[in-house]
């Protein structure tokens, strides 16, 4: 036994000092040069001299402002759209529900330019508009661009969340509401709503810290006076030395955890372990005439407006033409032949940089899992909290402190890491790892321990019972963390746009960027857009259904 | 407020082609404590759902004090529901929880406040009011769940298994609280239950359930000493149930089933010819000679169980076996197994129940 737990310790550290090396060291890098006075000591000179730049206060308050007026429209269409579907008999909720994935699957920038050709001050709607009414909507100009962007890329984080959290509570807790008096918008607000707000804040903790992060959109819009993009321009512009941009990542790295913490520290003040007691689903309701009539309206609309950036990416990529017209002109296949010429190397990196990265989380995934839950060693949360650091650090801020902290760092063969691939594979199963752990720590909870027990009991030592016990039934767990660490490092963008130091080691979605650089690359940039939706979609699909073919395979085996 | 009746009137309810309640007819006076009893599927919540309108019937009415509410959506009902997981918002104080049904009534602050600390007194939990539910042990959840529904005042009082998410000792204190509650208040109450101790303990009447019928209304000793079919008999304590057919032969009663053969039956026993189930309660039988009337068997002991306060044993008689409990006296030392008893029920504990023709 004690031979067993050495050798687990041993695992334990070289995971703690992977941990160490690329994720705390690099934080600590950017937040240390973001106080260092260049003489050993420390100041708060930096951020004097930042709050002195006029450009700065107004990035800081445009970050704010953007941030929070995305999680109050992604509220509003996110809110109502969950309780219909999860309160009432509805059809298409399925479709509602499958728009959840896409954001996960597609970096927020690709919809963009899309957006651009609908909604900018010359797009289809404003012309159309012009032409009816002689007015104009200035839905894409500026700070209100990215809004619009951002709300319609991530009130499914909303809706998901508060989806769940709604299907949790159990229907006496509004049957009791409705018992006592309750009902209509009184039963929504001082019951359901409020039994529901863990989910909300989840997913809008999640949606502020995503938009506070965003690099991609912004630049994309040419909107700079934003905090992500001023932090990438003086890095990249001004050089690694200038404190500035280091300031910007600590004010980053500060928002993303108060936000984490705030939503946590909220729901951990109320105990909400009651709500989900009974087990009883709350029972759909039927709307009335006229409420569904409304119901389906309001629901067509957003779900229309939702979709319109992927279909406008559908489109740019398959038409030659498209400006200052409401619809595009010339069809062709013409812009996947340029993206098969030109960008196949891309595709290839995506592959290569996620499917590695992916891998190291599966199997970093399965080792922390099985170490927190199965063993006794001292100390093995902190591998846990470790990872949760990893998921409130924006990537922009990771990406500075992995050239910050590297830079001189030679692979051996003499090249740069920096300046190579692997550093790609490093970033991405960093930044990746918390889902494929959330994944991993879910399937090994399902093992009872018992069935471990009964291999040792049969002669099997610590490793065996592992191989052949504890790996095979958490398959699909690996499965699944597997798929979701790839297909959301494929959307990656921020920390893509800072390590990408050659074209020739760009991913996929840095190529998409590359493109929406020029008028004319938009047509092939929409086309690899495309591609990626394309593929992620594809990879999921039949990751579900391995997952679902071994689900019932270990239920063929219990019968 | 004085209390009012029930009234349910040829009330049949259905989910999609499953019939859950049938010809549902009952009348539970004003003031009165009535249990729903039956076991699970029986349609007993399906029914207390009904009458706090989250049910629909699709034939007859309910009347509350004399009004069809027919129609009439939960929150306009003015019913008070208990739920069986007490149903307590984890987001509100117990004050919070208990002033939810006044605020929805609108009433002025002065008078919540005064409500609920009424409310809470009667309950016995006037300390607790700035607690949450989570920091309640099980029992005070359920008072507070109580007290949420009676601040209300409620025309009727409904208690969907109040008890079952308590521990045995707890439940038999509650159950007291809750009936001296009741005759205080003297509100029309209606408790569901699968439990016949609870219904047969607090309750003035029963109604027993079974498929989506009420099998029979009673007072508790009723139903015990006279159910009026089989699953009655067996489902409100134990019986000993033989179902075969009498025929009268030279002025007597004989009765013949497969498990006890052919049989005279007692003089004076109230018996029709016709198939039905003879049945008498284990605590009937007396083993050993007997002289008094009755019907006389003999058994050979197949199992005893010893209960502590009787002793319950199996007796083989012919193709069956019959339940039989003695009283246990110090240092009685039970039946041998497999030793030979003679039998005898006393005419006055049997009971005939016909089949309906």
């Amino acid at each position: 036994m004690s031979r067993g737990n050495s050798a687990i310790a041993v695992v334990a550290l070289a995971i703690a000092a992977f941990l160490v090396v690329f994720l705390i060291v690099p934080i600590g890098t950017v937040i240390h040069t973001a106080f260092a006075d260049g003489q050993g000591g420390y100041t708060f000179a930096h951020f004097v001299a930042f709050n002195e730049i006029s450009l700065m206060r107004e990035s800081f308050a445009n970050s704010l402002f953007v941030a929070g007026m995305t999680v109050a429209l992604a509220s509003l269409i996110a809110v109502p759209l969950a309780y219909l579907t999860m309160r009432f008999e509805f059809r298409g909720a399925l479709l509602i529900q499958t728009l959840g994935v896409l954001p996960l699957v597609m970096p927020a920038f690709v919809g963009a330019a899309a957006m651009q050709l609908l909604f900018g001050r010359s797009g289809s709607v404003n012309l159309l508009l012009n032409d009816t009414f002689g007015i104009t909507l200035p839905l894409m100009s500026g700070l209100n661009g990215v809004v619009f962007v951002e709300t319609l890329h991530y009130f499914p984080f909303i809706l998901l969340n508060l989806s769940a959290a709604l299907a949790n509570i159990d229907s006496s807790m509004e049957e009791a509401a409705q018992n006592l008096g309750a009902h209509g918008w009184r039963l929504f607000r001082k019951v359901v709503f409020p039994l529901a707000l863990p989910g909300y804040l989840a997913g809008a903790s999640l949606v502020f810290i995503k938009v506070f992060d965003d690099l991609g959109t912004p630049l994309v819009l040419n909107v700079t006076n934003m905090l992500a993009p001023q932090a990438y321009l003086r890095v990249t512009s001004i050089g690694l030395e200038d404190p500035i941009g280091y300031v910007v990542c600590v004010i980053l790295v500060l928002f993303s955890v108060a936000a984490m913490a705030g939503a946590w520290w909220f729901v951990r003040r109320r105990d909400y372990a009651l709500v989900s007691r009974g087990g009883t689903r709350a029972p759909v309701r039927r709307l009335t005439a006229w409420q569904a009539a409304l119901a389906y309206g309001w629901i067509g609309g957003v779900l229309l407006l939702v979709l319109s950036p992927h279909l406008g990416l559908l489109l740019m990529s398959l038409f030659k033409v498209w400006s200052f017209s409401v619809l595009p002109e010339h069809f062709t296949f013409d812009h996947y032949f340029t993206v098969f010429d030109d960008s196949a190397r891309m595709i290839w990196n995506t592959f290569l940089y996620c499917g590695l990265a992916a891998l190291v989380d599966v199997a970093l995934g399965t080792a922390i899992a099985y170490i927190v839950l199965r063993t006794t060693l001292p100390g093995r949360q902190l591998l846990d909290h470790f990872v949760t650091v990893a998921l409130a650090m924006p990537g922009l801020v990771l990406g500075i402190g992995y050239l910050r902290t590297f830079r001189g760092v030679e692979l051996p063969g003499g090249e740069a890491l920096t300046a190579s691939w692997v550093i790609f594979v490093l970033a991405y199963a960093i930044r990746r790892l918390p889902y494929a752990l959330r994944s991993c720590m879910a399937a090994l909870t399902q093992v009872h321990p018992a069935l471990e027990e009964a291999a040792q009991n049969l002669g099997a030592g610590r490793w065996r019972t592992v191989r052949r016990v504890v790996i095979p039934l958490m398959t699909g767990g690996i499965l699944a963390g597997f798929v979701t660490s790839f297909i959301t490092a494929a959307a990656e963008i921020s920390e893509t746009m800072l390590l990408t130091s050659r074209e020739s080691l760009a991913p996929m979605s840095y190529g998409i960027y590359l493109y929406f650089q020029s008028i004319a690359g938009r047509g092939p940039g929409a086309a690899l857009g495309v591609i990626a939706v394309v593929l992620v979609a594809l990879g999921t699909y039949l990751s579900h259904r391995l997952v679902a073919a071994n689900a019932q395979h270990r239920q063929g085996a219990r019968e | 407020m004085n209390p009012v009746g029930l009234d349910i009137r040829n009330v049949a309810l259905s989910f999609g082609d499953t019939p859950v309640l049938r010809d549902i007819e009952l009348s539970v006076v004003p003031g009165e404590f009535f249990a729903l009893l039956g076991p699970s599927g029986s349609g007993k919540s399906t029914l207390l759902r009904l009458i706090a309108g989250f049910n629909r019937h699709q034939r007859g009415e309910v009347l509350i004090g004399g009004r069809d509410v027919t129609g009439i959506p939960p929150w306009e009902r003015n019913v008070g529901m208990v739920f069986q997981n007490y149903a307590l918002w984890p987001h509100m104080t117990v004050a919070q929880n208990v002033a939810f049904g006044l605020e929805e009534r609108r009433l002025a602050g002065a008078d919540i406040r005064n409500k609920v600390a009424a409310v809470l007194e009667l309950v016995g939990l006037a300390d607790y009011a700035t607690r949450r539910p989570g920091q309640l042990s099980g029992g005070q959840q359920q008072r507070v769940a109580i007290a949420r529904t009676l601040a209300i005042e409620p025309q009727v009082l409904l208690l969907d298994e109040p008890l079952s998410n308590l521990d045995a000792r707890l439940r038999v204190q509650t159950r007291k609280e809750l009936v001296r509650l009741q005759r205080r208040l003297g509100i029309t109450t209606i408790f569901v239950t699968h439990d016949q101790e609870e219904a047969l303990t607090t309750c003035h009447r029963v109604a027993v359930m079974d498929q989506g019928v009420i099998q029979q209304v009673g007072a508790p000793m009723e139903l015990f000493d006279h159910p009026v079919n089989r699953f009655v008999a067996q489902f409100v304590g134990t019986a000993n149930l033989f179902s075969g057919t009498v025929r009268g032969e030279g002025g007597a009663l004989r009765f013949a089933s497969p498990q006890l053969g052919d049989i005279v039956l007692p003089a004076g026993l109230a018996a029709r010819e016709g198939t039905g189930d003879l049945t008498f309660r284990p605590h009937a039988v007396r083993i050993g000679a007997d002289d008094a009337p009755g019907l006389r068997l003999e058994g050979r002991v197949e199992s005893a169980e010893f209960l502590g306060e009787f002793l319950r044993y199996e007796l083989r008689v012919g193709e069956s076996v019959i339940v039989a409990d003695v009283p246990h006296a110090r240092g009685r030392a039970p039946l041998e197994l497999g030793s030979s008893v003679p039998l005898s029920v006393p005419t006055s504990e049997i009971r005939w129940v016909g089949s309906e023709p």
